[in-house]
Order: structure tokens, then C-alpha cells, then sequence
């Protein structure tokens, strides 16, 4: 088991109503928010071994964003994604194995060795590409919806985007353009407190940032971005919304962002306080409670899952380290198409 | 062969490519309800529907950001900055994003898109619509770049650029927007990274591209009355360069004068200079001379204007001085 996209698009055989989840769904999304978490533990120790190179930004303590938006797409859905993207490819379906090869910059990773963690790209799992540049894939997200809606494909895409990423100018054309053509797109506003090391009253006079949706005259909504089944319920309507031809939505998902900006920062500008009152909300946590409690499931099940996920993890590490590095007489490789 | 003005046979491959794949759409400011500022896009809407021909807000970002979602979710997109100097708006989806995407995803993404621009030089448009930029976009591996000189060739090399699978920019020059010469009908494709000599001639070669490839021939003609022959050579694309061509050349001729409308330091005149010197220095029978603008913005009044860009007159002197004559 190294893909968690199985469990896309599985409204129809769920038992809940719509926006609701069976406790299968729970599960599913239990073992995509563990697998991002442990996939970023490993990778982060990779890090300190030396065996990824430059650095990575970890979406721990954000696992609920990337699994409850994901749950409610199907699998021929596309996402864009930011440099904090390893979860939202995993809860899309890229394959663990490649990916991790990405990281560690091996030829058989998704990108061949040309991306690393910033670009990860998969279009065969509607995974558009990662970026390195803040608010770069926000008008390439518009741009893909232009083409589900000119071409009635009938797909919809989700734009992930940090609270920083919202004040870059192409966030705003962007929105727009998406507003006035009603193109199916949903923009998720990750909203970690933080962008690098400059917390979001320093950088945004507004508290909620969907209300920014109102300019476009979009619909907006703020939710517990650490609550996997909030995030899952107010995509979901907005996905049901966007595929009937109504056009595109912002949600904002409230989070934390527990480790660095990037792996090494020592975070000095982060208080005691805060990080125990997030603590208190860690989403896996939460989700684990809510299943395992009163008529829930025995822990045991859970611990089952874990091991699987330990394994498959461990599965993708040892592919990476066994995989080839790109060899240099490839630099010229893939600069145009075909060549 | 009939004829038809620049901005008609830019029209004419418009049509003819997006009759040809329904994958190809198009979008910009003005480009749909108005037929384009200048034109080019007359007839569009009506012939193929408001979802392929799309006005947009003036946001050179989304608009560029445009084609490359369109491009990865299936289409290919034509997508135009009004002029060159905007382009500056869009540089992130252009150089970070579009010109990036096939390298960074190891080939797994590829983006068939087609910008089209306009370099409004020598029409007096002042210092923020006439600047000649291409040396920038050139120098971003994964971009390619054509500038046409007729309108045949502007047809030619619109319909490469929205076949190729990669981000083509094309810049058409405002001064030439309504010369008129023959254009061939139907199908007719220009291969993209192919110079053509516009003039053969065996004492001097004089590299141009779009409006300046005009005066490189006015200089010829005057000069082939002194019994000077040179050749122009019209590099059609900039990047990826034809290296061979110019190397052929120069080979004929041992003389080489590279004229733009660009600045001088720094421009692609700069690149072919190098390149001649690192591979050819020996054909050489005189000094390269380049003949291009100074470095200063791009002035409005017409006498300074007409001071700034490089008139047939010094291509001419160039070459003389070359030839000691
Ligand atoms: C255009 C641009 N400016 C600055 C940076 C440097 N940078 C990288 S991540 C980041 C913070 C982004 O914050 P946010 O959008 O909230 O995402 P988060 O890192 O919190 O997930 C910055 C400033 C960049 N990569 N791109
Ligand atoms: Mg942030």
C-alpha cells in the first residue's frame, strides 16, 4: 500500500448522508493523515542523515487540510499545490516510493531528479505541480479550470495556498478572473499562522481571510483546519457546487504549522503558549479520540493501520535509497519537450 | 500569391490553427468582443465560440498563469501581452513557471503555449511601450522565442509556435503591423530556430530580426549600388538560436555586423559576438560590429527617438567600415 487515493471519491458508497462520513471514511482519512505524518517524520530524520539534500517544509500538525479536502475529489480531480505540498500529493495519490525518491533527488523520482520536494508533479494523479514560488500556482490553477470548464470535462480543481501566498498580486487576478468566468475551481487557503518566520497579524490586517472572497463576489468560509471532518464537509459542499457550474469558492482552513518554516529553523519567534494550545488540537490526535471513543473502534485497529503505514513508509525509503541518481551527462534532458 | 497586411496574416494563422485543433484556444485583453487592440484577432469570437476566445482583465499574470493551467489541463493555449514592456507583469509565470515546468517535472509536464507579444519600437510610444526586451526571455533555457519580418513569415511562424510542445514567445514588431506582401494560403508552416537569408551576398553579413531586418535591407540595396554585396541574414528565431546559419555566413562573407533595435550591452547581439569569437574568430577578416541603441530608455520626442534607434544609414557605415571602404 504505498498510494492513499483509493478512497477518493467514495461518496456514492459510503452510508452517511453528504458531508457526513462512515466510519470506513474515517479510517481512510485516519491512515492518509498518518501516512503524510509519519512520510514527513522520515523524510525530516532523511534530512538530518544527509541523505536529502538543501531542506524541506514539513506540513506536520496540517494533515487535516490535505485529507479532508482530498477526500472529497475524485481521482481524476486536479490540485495545485504550494512548497508545504507533501501531504496534498499523498492525499491525492502520488506514489510514496517516487516521491521519496524526489526528495533524496534519485532518477526514478516523480520529477527525475529535476524537482525535489518544492515541484513535486504527477499529472497521472491530477497533481498539477508543487511550487517554489509563494502564490506561483495560484493563476495556474485558474488557468486549469479555464480548460475543465472550456472543455466540460467535468473536472474541478483545488488550489492549495498559504496565509502569505493570499498577498501576492496573482492571488487577486487570479481570483477575479476565476470569480467572473465561475470557473470550477476551490482555492484552499492553509492558513498555518505563519508565513516564514512573520505571523499573520504582522502581514494581514483582516482575521479571517476568506472574507477577501466577498471582492470577488465568491462565496467564503473559515473552518477548523484541524478537524478532518470540517475541512471534508465544507469542501465537499463547495465541490458539489463548483462541478454544478457554481462557480468557485475560498475556504480558509485554520492550522498550525508545528515544526519550522524549514526543517532546521529554530523557530525562536513561536511562544510556549501557543504551541501547547495548538498541541491540544493536533488534528491525528483528535481523529484518533473521536474514533476510539465511546462505540468506537479498539485501539488495536488503529495500531494495525500504523504498522502498514509503517512499513509502506519504510517500503518507499528503501526504494529511494536504492534508486539510481540522475547521471550528469543528463543535465540537458528535459529542457524542452522531447529533447 | 495574394497579399495581406502583417496583422491579416497573423489573423489568418489564428483562424486556421484554431479551426485545425479544437484544443487551441485564445486570450488576452481586448483579444474576443473588441477583435484585438490592433486587430489580429478580428472574426475570432464568432467563428469559434466565447469559451476558446477569451477577454481578460488586465492581469498579465492570470493571463499568463492562464496558459500554463490551460496548457497542463489539455489545451493549447494562444495567449497575448499587449506589448512587450507588460510582459515585465507576467515575468514569474513566464520565466519561474511556464519555461520551468518540463525540466522541474523531469519531462512529465509540457506546456504547448503560444505568447504573443508586441514590440511597439520606432512609433514614437515612449519609454514604457517600445522597449526591446528579448535578450531577457532569451536567456531563459526552456523558452523559446521567434520574431517575424513579414508577414508570410508571421503566419509561418504563428502556426510552429502553437504546434510546438513547448512556451513559444512571439514577438510582432507595431512598424511593420501593416506592410503588406505576399502571404501563401493554407497550410504553410515556418520551422522554429531557422534563419533565412532575406538577401544573399558575398562581402559582408548583416544578422537582423523583425523590423530591423527592413533597414539590413535597405542598407544592402544602397550599398549594392557601391558594388557592395552583403547579405542579411534574418534570424527569424532568436532563441533557440541557429548557430549554423550564422556560421555559414560568416564563413561566406568574413564580415559580420549585427544590428537591434536593443540596447547594446548586453543584447543578443552580445550572444552572437561571443559565439563568433569562440568558434569562428579565424573567418574573420575584420572586427564584429554591432549597431544598436544606447543605453538609455526609450526616448518619445521624434528627434530623439530618431537619434536612439539604429537607422539603415549606420548599418551601412558598419559595413563600409568593415570593408575599409
Ligand atoms: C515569491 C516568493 N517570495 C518569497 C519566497 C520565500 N518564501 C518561501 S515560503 C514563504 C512563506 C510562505 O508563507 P505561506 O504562504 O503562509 O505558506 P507556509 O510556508 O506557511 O506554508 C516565503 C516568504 C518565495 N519562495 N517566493
Ligand atoms: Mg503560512
Amino acid at each position: 500500500m504505498t498510494k492513499m487515493g483509493e478512497g477518493q471519491g467514495t461518496s456514492s458508497t459510503g452510508s452517511a448522508p453528504p458531508g457526513q462520513l462512515s466510519r470506513q471514511r474515517l479510517l481512510h482519512l485516519y491512515r492518509v493523515m498518518a501516512t503524510i505524518r509519519r512520510f514527513e517524520e522520515v523524510a525530516c530524520q532523511l534530512l538530518v542523515d544527509g541523505k536529502i539534500p538543501a531542506t524541506l517544509h514539513a506540513s506536520i500538525g496540517q494533515e487535516a487540510v490535505a485529507a479532508g479536502v482530498c477526500e472529497a475529489l475524485e481521482p481524476a480531480d486536479l490540485i495545485v499545490t504550494n512548497h508545504r505540498g507533501h501531504g496534498h500529493c499523498i492525499a491525492k495519490g502520488v506514489d510514496l516510493k517516487a516521491m521519496m525518491a524526489e526528495l533524496m533527488g534519485k532518477a526514478s523520482g516523480t520529477n527525475r531528479g529535476r524537482g525535489g520536494s518544492m515541484h513535486i508533479a504527477d499529472p497521472a494523479q491530477g497533481i498539477l505541480g508543487a511550487n517554489g514560488i509563494v502564490g506561483g500556482g495560484i493563476p495556474i490553477a485558474v488557468g486549469a479550470a479555464y480548460a475543465c470548464r472550456a472543455r466540460e470535462s467535468g473536472q474541478i480543481v483545488v488550489c492549495f495556498f498559504g496565509d502569505g501566498a493570499a498577498n501576492e498580486g496573482g492571488c487577486h487576478e487570479a481570483m477575479n478572473l476565476a470569480s467572473l468566468w465561475e470557473l470550477p475551481i476551490l482555492f484552499v487557503c492553509e492558513n498555518n499562522q505563519y508565513a516564514e518566520m512573520t505571523p499573520q497579524r504582522v502581514h494581514t490586517r483582516v482575521k479571517d481571510l476568506s472574507v477577501r472572497a466577498g471582492a470577488y463576489d465568491m462565496p467564503g468560509a473559515s473552518v477548523d483546519g484541524n478537524d478532518v471532518v470540517a475541512v471534508y464537509a465544507a469542501v465537499e459542499a463547495a465541490v458539489r457546487r463548483a462541478r454544478a457550474g457554481g462557480g468557485p469558492m475560498l475556504i480558509e482552513c485554520k492550522t498550525f504549522r508545528v515544526r519550522g518554516h524549514f526543517e532546521g529553523d529554530p523557530q525562536r519567534y513561536k511562544t510556549a503558549e501557543e504551541v501547547a494550545r495548538w498541541k491540544e488540537k493536533d488534528p491525528l490526535t483528535l481523529l484518533k479520540t473521536s474514533l476510539t471513543g465511546p462505540g468506537g473502534i479498539p485501539a488495536g485497529e488503529l495500531e494495525a493501520i500504523q504498522q502498514e503505514i509503517e512499513s509502506a513508509v519504510r517500503e518507499a525509503v528503501a526504494f529511494a535509497e536504492a534508486a539510481p541518481l540522475p547521471s550528469p551527462d543528463e543535465v540537458l534532458t528535459h529542457v524542452y519537450a522531447g529533447a | 500569391m495574394r497579399e495581406l497586411k502583417y496583422w491579416q496574416a497573423v489573423n489568418e494563422a489564428l483562424f486556421e490553427e484554431m479551426a485545425r485543433d479544437d484544443r487551441v484556444c485564445l486570450a488576452g485583453e481586448d483579444v474576443a468582443e473588441p477583435g484585438g487592440p490592433f486587430g489580429a484577432s478580428r472574426g475570432l469570437l464568432d467563428k469559434f465560440g466565447p469559451w476558446r476566445v477569451k477577454d481578460t482583465p488586465i492581469s498579465e499574470a492570470a493571463i499568463a498563469g492562464l496558459a500554463v493551467g490551460a496548457a497542463l489541463a489539455g489545451m493549447r493555449p494562444v495567449v497575448e501581452i499587449m506589448f512587450l514592456d507588460f510582459m515585465c507583469l507576467a515575468m514569474d509565470q513566464v520565466v519561474n513557471q511556464a519555461a520551468k515546468a518540463c525540466y522541474m517535472s523531469g519531462g512529465r509536464l509540457q506546456l504547448p503555449i503560444t505568447i504573443r507579444t508586441l514590440c511597439g519600437a520606432g512609433r514614437n510610444n515612449g519609454p514604457q511601450h517600445s522597449q526591446s526586451l528579448e535578450a531577457w526571455l532569451c536567456h531563459v533555457p526552456g523558452l523559446k522565442v521567434v520574431w517575424p519580418s513579414t508577414p508570410a513569415d508571421a503566419k509561418g511562424l504563428l502556426k510552429s509556435a502553437v504546434r510546438d510542445e513547448n512556451p513559444v514567445v512571439v514577438i510582432d514588431s507595431l512598424s511593420l503591423w501593416t506592410s503588406k506582401s505576399p502571404v501563401p494560403e493554407g497550410e504553410f508552416t515556418i520551422p522554429i530556430g531557422k534563419a533565412e537569408v532575406k538577401r544573399p551576398g558575398s562581402d559582408a553579413t548583416v544578422v537582423a530580426v523583425g523590423s530591423m531586418v527592413p533597414r539590413a535591407l535597405a542598407a544592402a540595396q544602397r550599398l549594392a549600388a557601391e558594388g557592395i554585396q552583403v547579405e542579411v541574414l534574418d534570424l527569424r528565431t532568436l532563441s533557440p538560436l541557429d548557430r549554423e546559419a550564422i556560421l555559414a555566413s560568416v564563413a561566406k562573407t568574413h564580415r559580420l555586423v549585427i544590428a537591434h533595435d536593443a540596447v547594446k550591452p548586453f543584447g543578443f547581439g552580445a550572444e552572437i559576438a561571443a559565439m563568433i569569437a569562440e568558434e569562428a574568430l579565424e573567418e574573420l577578416d575584420a572586427r564584429v560590429k554591432r549597431v544598436a541603441a544606447p543605453y538609455a530608455p526609450v526616448p518619445f520626442s521624434p528627434p530623439l527617438e530618431g537619434a536612439y534607434y539604429p537607422q539603415a544609414s549606420q548599418i551601412e557605415a558598419a559595413v563600409k567600415m568593415l570593408l575599409g571602404a
